[in-house]
Order: C-alpha cells, then structure tokens, then sequence
C-alpha cells in the first residue's frame, strides 16, 4: 500500500468500516511510514475534539415529558370511540365469536421462551429508561464480581472485553424468569449491551441464533452451568461478535 | 391495533432514543428552542407511521424522522437566516497546515470545535454528528440519511476535510 491509498482509506480503517485484509495492510504501512502515522494521529485529534461532552446536546427533562404527553394525547385520539354505535357492534360480533372459537382451540398462551424474551427485552429497556444502568459502576471485573457476593445464590462469571471494544461498565441485580439474575452492562461506543446470566438447569453447553424483538437483537446461550441472554440494539454481526468473545473469554472466575 | 397498545410499543422503542433525536435536530437547527420544536413534531409523526415501523433500528428510524422534519423547517426558514454561504475560496484545504483539531484540544476550547462544525453545510454537519458523535457505522448513516453507503463515505471525508480547513482558519483568527 502506498502513501496515497493510505491516506484515502485511513478515515475508513479509524471508523473501524475497513475490510480485514486491507486492514492489515494499512496497519503495516503506518508502521513503516513516519509522515502516514502522523496524519493519523492528526484524524484521531481531529476526532477526538468532537468526543467533548460539551458537543452532545442531550435532550432537556422537559422535553422528554412533553414529547410523552403528546403522543399519549394521540394515542387517545386513535383509539376508537366508537363501540357504543350499533354499525360497530355488527361487525365486531362476529369477530368477537371468532376470536372466542380461536381462544378455545388454541389452549396455550405464549411459548415460556417468548415470555422470557419479552422479559428481557423489558428489563433492557428499563436499564436504559430509568437512568438506572448499573448498582455497581465499575470497569473492573474484580470489582463487579464480588458485589453479586451475598445478593445472589449463584456468582456469575465476569470478564472485562474492553481491549476487543466492548468495556465492561458495570453490574445490577434485576428480576427475570421468576428469579434474581445478574445483569452485567458493556457497551460498545454508545450501545449499551445488557447480559443477563442466571444458572441453567443442565450442564450442557448449547446456543440459539440470534432473534430480534422491537428492533433489540438477543444473542442467547448457555455454557458452564449458566444461562447467558445478550441484547442491545447494537446491529447484530456485532453482537454476534461480543457473544462469541464472551463465550471464550479467557478469564472465567469461580 | 389499538392506540394503547401501539403507544406501549412506541415508547418502548423511540423514547430510548430521544437524546440521539435532540442531539441531531440541535445540531441541524443551531438553536434550543426549534431543536425542541423539531424532535416533538417528528416525534408525533413517527407515532402517526409507527405501524410501518416493523423492528430493526429504531434510532435510524427515529433519525431518519427528525432529520425529515428539520430540513422542511430550514427550507422554510432559509430566507430569514443570514446566508450562512461555504465559500470554498476561503476554506481551501491547507495539506501542510499543522494539525488544527490538536491545537483546539490544547487550547481546551471546544467552542471553537461547535462554531466550526456549525459553520458547516447541513449536508455535511450532519454527517459528522452522525458518525463522531452519534457513534452510528456507515449502514446506519445511509439509512438516516437515505444514500448509499458510497455516498456516505465520500460525504464524510470531504465533511472532515472541510471541518479541518474551518477549524485551522478559525485558529488562526485567534492567534
């Protein structure tokens, strides 16, 4: 690779966009090349200006609250007002006897793995809505696994994998499958990926492709006696990604 | 589907990303108060089309919205700005210029970081909020803005390129 195509692809390699193999080759060359390294220290300055805090607006409280009541006021006004009117009764009876025929020939409700996904999905959400993210923000995994000592009667494994980009940023307890879980927080860039890990009936080690539900990704699977569920909105080749790092992280305490 | 039920769905999936929305409309407008006017009309837009929202990326969805709704605004509202022209002939590209973004850093003054980045065409601010402080990858970009992925990377290097030259002129001025 010479200067030129260096210097062309080199925004494309720091915005982590480029293929492997040519990423490899810009790595080489900017070792080789005092004038390309510097430049790249100039882009990273350059992106590293726009990281100041100061240059995300974050949306004021009162704003959220109007947006909510807004909407709520639409969502009233969409739904309809109708049924008192005869027309309405017409047409609904018949669906109302059908929905009935269905309801009794369809004896289940919902598969115990789509109310464990909706649970998960809920519990995510909630992290992210209720400004309470983390019981225990830290960084380091030998600060995030005891805190679940005496909270918890299992201890989840935990590893930090904040040199492959996905920095652990901390750990809560939160309640799924009629039972106490750990969640563990990582993030990648401005993601937050919540896993949440709980004993697993058999010792088997066994994984699900991953699904998506409300536009989250889950990656799901179990190993060492532990049920693992990821999820985030990141896309999901990379949680994919963060699922496989997981599942080979060297470190695994207890 | 039911108003509630659409609402439930709706605030589970587009409030997450209400930052992301202000973030970019702020930008887009350059001011609070019609950055707050932009992300509560897209936001009852979106609701209004939520049906045809079926999953996948609700922040781009929800982007894409907002962005929408700002550009009506700026075209309505060009005339009465002050001509905020690029000149390129001021801005030309200085290769040998020492590194502009690290004598902001130095100099601590990320006002001249935002003044710079506002002075910038919508066209490539937006960009640059999108990728640096969005965090978005190029797919999610071309979604938001609806261009191809080409498109969103030759936008973004001559945005930079620009942010740069804009950058150094302003130091420039300082000094």
């Amino acid at each position: 690779m010479d200067c030129a195509q260096a210097e062309s692809l080199l925004d494309i390699y720091l915005d982590r966009e480029l293929d492997p193999v040519r990423s490899l080759e810009i790595e080489a060359h900017l070792r080789a090349c005092a004038r390309c390294a510097q430049s790249r220290s100039a882009h990273e300055a350059l992106r590293r200006s726009l990281k100041a805090d100061a240059l995300y607006f974050k949306a004021p409280g009162a704003l959220q609250r109007r947006v909510q009541h807004s909407v709520r006021k639409a969502a009233q006004a969409e739904t309809p007002r109708r049924w008192l009117s005869p027309s309405w009764f017409k047409i609904a009876a018949p669906l109302a006897a059908a929905a009935l025929v269905v309801l009794l020939l369809v004896p289940q409700g919902p598969a115990p793995d789509e109310l464990l996904t909706q649970e998960v999905v809920s519990g995510h959400i909630r992290s992210l809505m209720a400004d309470h993210l983390a019981d225990v923000p830290s960084t380091d995994e030998h600060t995030v696994k005891p805190w679940f000592n005496g909270k918890l009667d299992f201890s989840p494994p935990v590893s930090d994998l904040a040199s492959a980009g996905f920095p652990l940023i901390g750990g809560r307890l939160d309640y799924l499958n009629h039972r106490p879980v750990a969640a563990l927080i990582y993030r990648r860039d401005k993601h937050v990926i919540n896993v949440f890990v709980w004993p697993a009936e058999q010792n088997s080690a066994s994984s699900a492709p991953i699904k998506t539900q409300q536009g989250y990704h889950i990656a799901r699977w179990s190993r060492a006696g532990m049920n693992f569920w990821a999820i985030s909105d990141l896309e999901s080749s990379q949680l994919g990604q963060f699922a496989e790092l997981l599942k080979s992280a060297p470190a695994w305490p207890g | 589907m039911g108003g509630q039920d659409k609402l439930a769905r709706f605030e589970q999936a587009i409030l997450p990303h209400l930052d992301a929305a202000y973030n970019l409309a702020r930008w887009l407008t350059r001011n609070d108060h019609d950055a707050e006017d932009m992300v509560q009309e897209a936001s009852l837009r979106a609701f209004k089309f939520f049906d045809g929202f079926h999953g996948g990326d609700a922040r781009a969805w929800l982007l894409a919205t907002v962005r929408n709704t700002c550009y009506t605004w700026l075209q309505q509202n060009r005339r009465s700005q002050t001509a905020a022209v690029f000149d390129e002939e001021i801005h030309t590209v200085e290769t040998d210029a020492a590194n502009p973004a690290a004598l902001a850093l130095k100099s601590g003054d990320v006002r001249v970081v935002r003044e710079s980045l506002e002075e910038l065409p919508e066209e490539f601010r937006e960009v640059i909020v999108l990728r640096d402080l969005e965090e978005m990858s190029y797919k999610e970009i071309a979604d938001v803005i609806g261009a191809p992925l080409g498109t969103v990377m030759s936008r973004l290097a001559r945005a930079r390129g620009k942010l740069k030259a804009v950058l150094s002129a302003r130091l420039k001025e300082k000094l």
